[in-house]
């Protein structure tokens, strides 16, 4: 695959994420758009494989971004978590 | 090697503020972002991570809904289902689709598809019923495994570590059976837009619960939905003995 493909993937792949931004499409469209352009005069193939690479690392931040918030939304909501031996009351003995 | 069959269920996303018709007969689900109920994203998980291991064969997703259910089947698809079976339940009759018809479709389903495991998640976020593992493993008549933080596959038996009041319970059962996805069971991938597209070529085929010989006749009535009762708002007090007073007025204290 070519880096301009590649490139264009990456923008693709970064969009489809930030349809779940939590403050909105938009937000996330005019940002990754900035980071983008950017550096479009950016010629040298190094480089250019350089920020691909950090490209790719924020994807994945991202994922786990939205996972840890979904995970810990849930574990609030339904008190997940507070039963450990420690919290519960022990069994009166007589 | 193990066939798992898990459900998907198609509920209003868990980010979405929920809000009540004014007729009190449900709730707003037009122009609402729907998703895969997080539960069964983790029971979809387990089962991929299954076959990443080798145990499992194939897995089969099912969903019963409207014909928006495919979505959640599609998203199953893209975290590395192998193929999806939506089962057509629309309008009048999906309002009152209660665990008790899903879990003898899923049962009927697991029949015909030779499943030896059942994967789903422990509860939907939506009505929170927390039943359909169970039922379902009473239909089917296999040992069930519900509230699962951990599955290991021995030779024809599997050991599942399960959350309960004041810690965990290790549980062994013979396969065929039904296992339910708890919070911590793993941490469920985020279906990317390439696994996606590559989604789109994987089967789904479409049945109803009449194919399946499943009556879906309704057990219930909805007489009314209403918000739960608003927060009361808190009160600043000068001094503590006027705290004292207040607590002593609404019998906290002696």
């Amino acid at each position: 695959m070519s880096l301009r493909s590649k490139v264009i993937t990456l923008y693709k792949n970064l969009l489809h994420l930030g349809k779940d931004w939590p403050t909105g499409y938009d937000f996330f469209r005019h940002r990754l758009h900035k980071a983008f352009t950017k550096n479009k005069d950016v010629n040298d193939p190094e480089e250019i494989k350089k920020l691909i690479k950090h490209g790719e690392f924020v994807q994945k931040e991202i994922e786990a971004l939205y996972m840890l918030k979904k995970y810990r939304t849930l574990k609030r909501r339904y008190n997940i978590g507070n039963n450990s031996p420690q919290q519960i009351r022990k069994p009166y003995k007589a | 090697m193990a066939r798992i069959l898990v459900g998907v269920k198609r509920v209003i996303d868990y980010a979405v503020k929920i809000r009540v018709k004014p007729d009190k007969t449900g709730v707003v689900t037009d122009g609402v972002k729907h998703s895969m109920n997080p539960f069964d994203e983790i029971a979809v998980e387990e089962a991929v991570r299954l076959k990443e291991k080798k145990i499992a064969s194939e897995i089969i997703a099912v969903s019963c809904g409207p014909a928006q259910s495919q979505d959640v089947i599609r998203t199953a698809l893209a975290m590395g289902v192998d193929k999806g079976i939506h089962v057509e339940v629309s309008g009048k009759e999906y309002e009152t689709l209660q665990p008790i018809h899903v879990s003898k479709i899923l049962a009927k389903i697991a029949q015909n598809e030779k499943c030896d495991m059942v994967i789903l998640g422990k509860q939907a976020i939506d009505d929170d019923a927390n039943q359909t593992a169970q039922m379902t493993a009473a239909v089917l008549d296999w040992p069930q495994a519900v509230f699962a933080s951990k599955i290991e596959k021995g030779e024809n038996e599997i050991t599942v570590t399960r959350e309960i009041d004041g810690g965990l319970e290790t549980i062994k059962c013979k396969l065929p059976a039904v296992i339910s996805a708890d919070l911590r069971l793993n941490e469920p991938r985020y279906a990317t837009l390439p696994n996606i597209m590559k989604a789109k070529k994987k089967p789904i085929t479409k049945t109803t619960p009449k194919d399946l010989g499943v009556d879906v006749a309704p057990r219930i009535k909805i007489v009314s939905v209403e918000d739960p009762p608003v927060r009361q708002a808190g009160v600043i007090l000068p001094d503590v003995d006027a705290l004292v007073a207040k607590l002593k007025e609404g019998g906290h204290v002696p």
